[in-house]
């Protein structure tokens, strides 16, 4: 690849479109990811993506992302088809990452142009139905009309909203640029009222002929929602008829925040996106923008990043443990787990300062180098977690009513799982071999000796045994940082460094003047479009940002793994019983903030 | 000029004077269970439990009392006025009459009927009103399912507790308790009577609600189920109830199965019955705590399928073995 990002040979997915669409339908856009990046007119697109999911040699089974960007204030689009609007599609082929020999990773990213201040599009939810929440997402914070969908409403915003499409650029992004917010009892009311569930708006049936069914609203306040999250269960006694999942309650409008802090200010944001990842959020942040940089990070910092974002899943997964357990009802493991989680706090909060939310790495480093005498408090959580998850084995996941509660229950197959968007251990308890880790190194992965766990059910036993070795594979990881952490330093010495090496500053002025327009203003990451995955606590995670030339991101996308695990629900818990939902919902370990962002 | 003193009317009062004594002592038992569970749960899970008000943090269940009092005894504008409130009452009010038939020492009890045992299960198959009223009249869709898993788990649960306990009416000859404890003189029921006391053990759970049989008020499914709706001194009703029936269960093991009142081989039994009694007693309590701690909840159908498939038939087989012996022993 060229240093400005322009792909030296064509990938082999672009040269197969051309083969088979002709060489003047699409329009390749170079990207600082190198992601081949194709514009097409927005009449051949399912024909395209037709071909793409089914047809294609190792096809592109999973729709990865949805998203559109407001294209009428950007300044540097350098060639790019005339537009107003672009909906972008980003497809994966886990075929392709796994094929071997492997030529290319199995990303592909389309991308329409639309014109027109409301402009319209045909829906693709004929083609990849997990299209559906994410076309939904795009009309509520776009205005972007999708011809076709089967309920296009708002989803993030509530039902009510009256302020329109707020990640259209004409929209505010202060809260002091509106008036204050009044909650009058008579609002108050019609904002419920406007709640209520309406079952033939879903086109589900109050009852059959000889009974009615129930329709029960779980949440979004319920013990075992895991946030403020809202299942409407159609019940035919017990049993789960159908579902309809509703989301929203916790969105902060991460994206659009995104649009007005610097690209340094906005790190502790991306913290609050999963909240159990901690620094694990910051790395596909800080990878983008190093890549849309050309930073190239010390090995030490490399190492460092690894160690702290599996100490991240470490803890993650340990609350998934605990609450799984407690979901299906054993009440002491989640007690245990958050000692142990404790002791992982320790030494998260020695080495970053924080507990839970450090936004602690930078672009082209980390805040600061390790504190003397980690090396003892790693060690010591290294020689505290085993025995105790041994112990867990034989009190929980050993337990034969545990067993008996989610051995083929909720289960799905991996062909299920790609239809849906699954990743991460939802994906690998399938028994699809696919984690970035390995499939796509970064941070130097590929020199570190751990395995992938893999179940083969795809029930939630088996999610919960894939996440449970996954711990012990995160503390052989941890190991070897602590056994092979590399010397030197914890900031790469480039200029888009931030906060920039500060040595020379008192020696010339050049230096001190630079120093003080990054700090204050925060850095000018160079024009362009950029994007970082990594395998994430609950899945893969992803940040796809486009840079305008100046200190702040002109669209930022966060691409979670929770919210197409949310999308999934009805398709697998139909017919199958409450308890078995709460079982479920347990092990897909979601967090609201990372659904809603 | 104290003529008006009867033998009669003294026996009456003194029988009153029991009976205050014994219902005092097992509210109070049951209050503290509360602070028991509270610490034995947090012992067991790497925690304190309450531990600042008075010795041992002895003092909170006085503090949560005063505190229970006090709260807004708020009732749903939506809910069953009459039953609403009736429920609680019923839940306690049963689970106390229970308690009732049960001897503590050869003297102590506060009634003997010949069919004490009978009288037991006949208030065991009430209890369940009281958990379906509060969970139909709260009119929440909740609590609702919560009193339906109830009334599904008892229909099933009390066809063969009766069945279980038979084995022990049969060895003893007799369905008054303090006979029953009687004639475990030398040789405790739970040996002979093994099969019906593995029975009766899940019976006993599920009359309680206690976990692994909680489902009625599962709180990661039903948020609280049948008592979701209440508040106040009504929920703290049914809570006294739930401890109360912990006791009382706790209590009836040991007099079906564990001796009663007599020391293990026969040990110390005239001097010190009540001790045995209340020691035994309070082992079952704690062992309630720990299966609370230790065990995940099945769902609702495998706890249906565990009482038909695997309780029922072991109750059947244990009268059938019971009964043949009975009847090879006297001769006939």
């Amino acid at each position: 690849m060229a240093a400005d990002g322009t792909p030296t040979t064509v990938p082999d997915i672009v040269r197969e479109l051309s083969n088979r669409f002709g060489d003047s339908l699409f329009t390749l856009q170079p990207t600082a990811d190198g992601m081949p990046t194709l514009w097409l007119p927005v009449e051949r697109l399912h024909e395209v993506l037709r071909w793409l999911k089914t047809e294609a040699p190792l096809p592109y089974a999973m729709l990865y992302d949805l998203t559109a960007i407001d294209e009428r204030l950007r300044k540097n689009r350098y060639g790019q088809p005339a537009a107003d609007f672009t909906v972008v599609y980003q497809l994966l082929s886990v075929a392709r990452d796994l094929a071997k020999p492997r030529t290319a990773a199995g990303d592909l990213r389309l991308k329409v142009a639309l014109q027109g201040e409301f402009p319209h599009l045909p829906t693709i939810t004929n083609v990849y139905p997990n299209a559906n929440w994410y076309e939904r997402e795009v009309w509520d914070l776009f205005g972007i009309v999708f011809d076709g969908h089967p309920s296009l409403r708002r989803i993030m915003l509530p039902p009510s909203w009256k302020g329109g499409h707020p990640l259209r650029k004409e929209h505010a992004a202060r809260a002091t640029e509106f008036d204050p917010y009044q909650l009058t009892a008579l609002r108050q009311d019609m904002e419920q009222e406007a709640l209520r569930f309406n079952p033939e708006e879903w086109g589900m049936k109050r009852g059959t002929d000889e009974h009615d069914f129930m329709f029960l609203n779980l949440g979004p306040n319920h013990p075992s929602a895991h946030g403020a999250f809202r299942l409407v269960l159609q019940l035919d006694g017990e049993e789960i008829v159908d579902c309809v999942p509703d989301i929203g309650y916790h969105h902060r409008g991460a994206e659009k925040m995104g649009e007005r802090q610097s690209w340094h200010s906005y790190i502790p944001y991306t913290d609050r996106i999963d909240y159990l990842g901690g620094v694990m959020n910051n790395l596909p942040y800080v990878m983008a923008l190093e890549k849309l940089a050309g930073i190239k990070v010390p090995e030490r910092v490399d190492c460092i990043r690894v160690m702290m974002t599996e100490f991240f899943r470490i803890t993650s997964h340990l609350l998934f443990y605990g609450t799984y357990c407690q979901d299906v009802g054993a009440m002491s493991p989640v007690f245990f787990m958050f000692v142990d989680r404790q002791k992982a706090y320790d030494v998260i909060e020695a080495v970053t300062g924080f507990r839970m939310h450090p936004a602690w790495f930078r672009i082209g480093g980390v805040a600061h180098d390790l504190p003397r005498g980690w090396e003892q408090k790693v060690r010591e959580f290294l020689d505290w977690m085993p025995k105790r998850l041994d112990d867990y084995r034989k009190a929980a996941l050993n337990n034969s009513i545990l067993k008996a509660r989610s051995v083929d229950v909720a289960a799905y197959n991996t062909a299920d799982a790609l239809e849906w968007g699954v990743t991460g251990p939802g994906l690998r308890a399938t028994g699809c071999n696919y984690d970035l880790r390995k499939v796509r190194p970064y941070c130097g992965y590929e020199n570190y000796d751990f395995e992938v766990p893999l179940g083969h059910k795809g029930d939630i036993y088996d999610r919960a045994v894939v996440r449970e070795e996954e711990i012990r594979q995160s503390l052989r990881i941890i190991e070897q940082c602590l056994n092979n952490m590399p010397s030197g330093p914890y900031k790469a010495d480039h200029a888009l460094t931030t906060p920039p090496v500060k040595d020379r500053t008192l020696h010339d002025i050049e230096t001190l003047i630079t120093h003080f327009l990054q700090v204050s203003w925060g850095p000018i990451m160079p024009a362009g479009e950029t994007s970082f995955m990594v395998e994430a606590t609950k899945g893969i995670n992803s940040y796809y940002l486009v840079a305008d030339g100046s200190t702040s991101s002109y669209r930022t996308r966060i691409r979670t793994p929770s919210f197409p695990h949310l999308q999934q629900i009805p398709s697998v818990i139909r017919g199958q019983m409450v308890p078995d939902l709460i079982a479920y919902i347990a092990s897909i370990d979601f967090v609201m903030a990372d659904v809603d962002r | 000029m104290f003529d008006w003193i009867t033998p009669e009317l003294l026996a009456i009062f003194f029988g009153v004077v029991k009976a205050v004594v014994i219902l005092l002592g097992l509210v109070i038992t049951a209050a503290y269970m509360i602070w028991l569970e509270r610490r034995l749960l947090a012992l067991w899970q790497d925690r304190y439990g309450p531990n600042r008000v008075g010795p041992f943090g002895l003092g909170q269940v006085i503090a949560d009392m005063v505190k229970i009092f006090f709260k807004e005894d708020w009732m749903p504008p939506f809910a069953d006025k009459f039953t609403f409130v009736l429920a609680p009452f019923l839940a306690m009010s049963l689970m106390m009459l229970a308690f009732v038939f049960i001897p503590m020492t050869p003297t102590w009890g506060v009634a003997n009927p010949d069919l004490g045992l009978l009288f037991f299960l006949a208030i065991a198959g009430l209890a369940v009103y009281a958990v379906m009223l509060g969970g139909w009249s709260s009119n929440s869709k909740y609590s609702l399912l919560g009193g339906l898993r109830s009334t599904a788990q008892t229909i099933s649960y009390e066809v063969f507790m009766g069945l279980a306990l038979m084995g022990v009416v049969l060895q003893a000859g007799s369905f008054n308790l303090r006979e029953i404890v009687a004639s475990q003189d030398g040789m405790w029921n739970v040996f002979p009577q093994i099969l019906g006391f593995l029975a009766w053990v899940p019976a006993a759970l599920a009359v309680v609600h206690r976990t692994p049989f909680d489902l009625p008020e599962a709180e990661s499914e039903l948020v609280q189920g049948y008592h979701t709706e209440y508040s106040g001194m009504k929920f703290g009703m049914f809570m006294v109830s739930e401890y109360v029936g912990i006791v009382m269960v706790s209590a009836l093991t040991v007099a079906l199965f564990f001796g009663g009142w007599h020391g293990p081989f026969g040990l110390w039994t005239e001097q010190i019955p009540f001790l045995w009694f209340a020691a035994k007693t309070f082992f079952f309590m704690a062992s309630y705590i720990l299966v609370r701690a230790a065990l995940p909840r099945p769902r609702y159908d495998q706890i249906m399928a565990a009482a038909w498939l695997w309780c029922l038939p072991i109750s059947l087989i244990n009268l059938l073995v019971t009964g043949a012996v009975v009847l090879w022993r006297a001769g006939v």
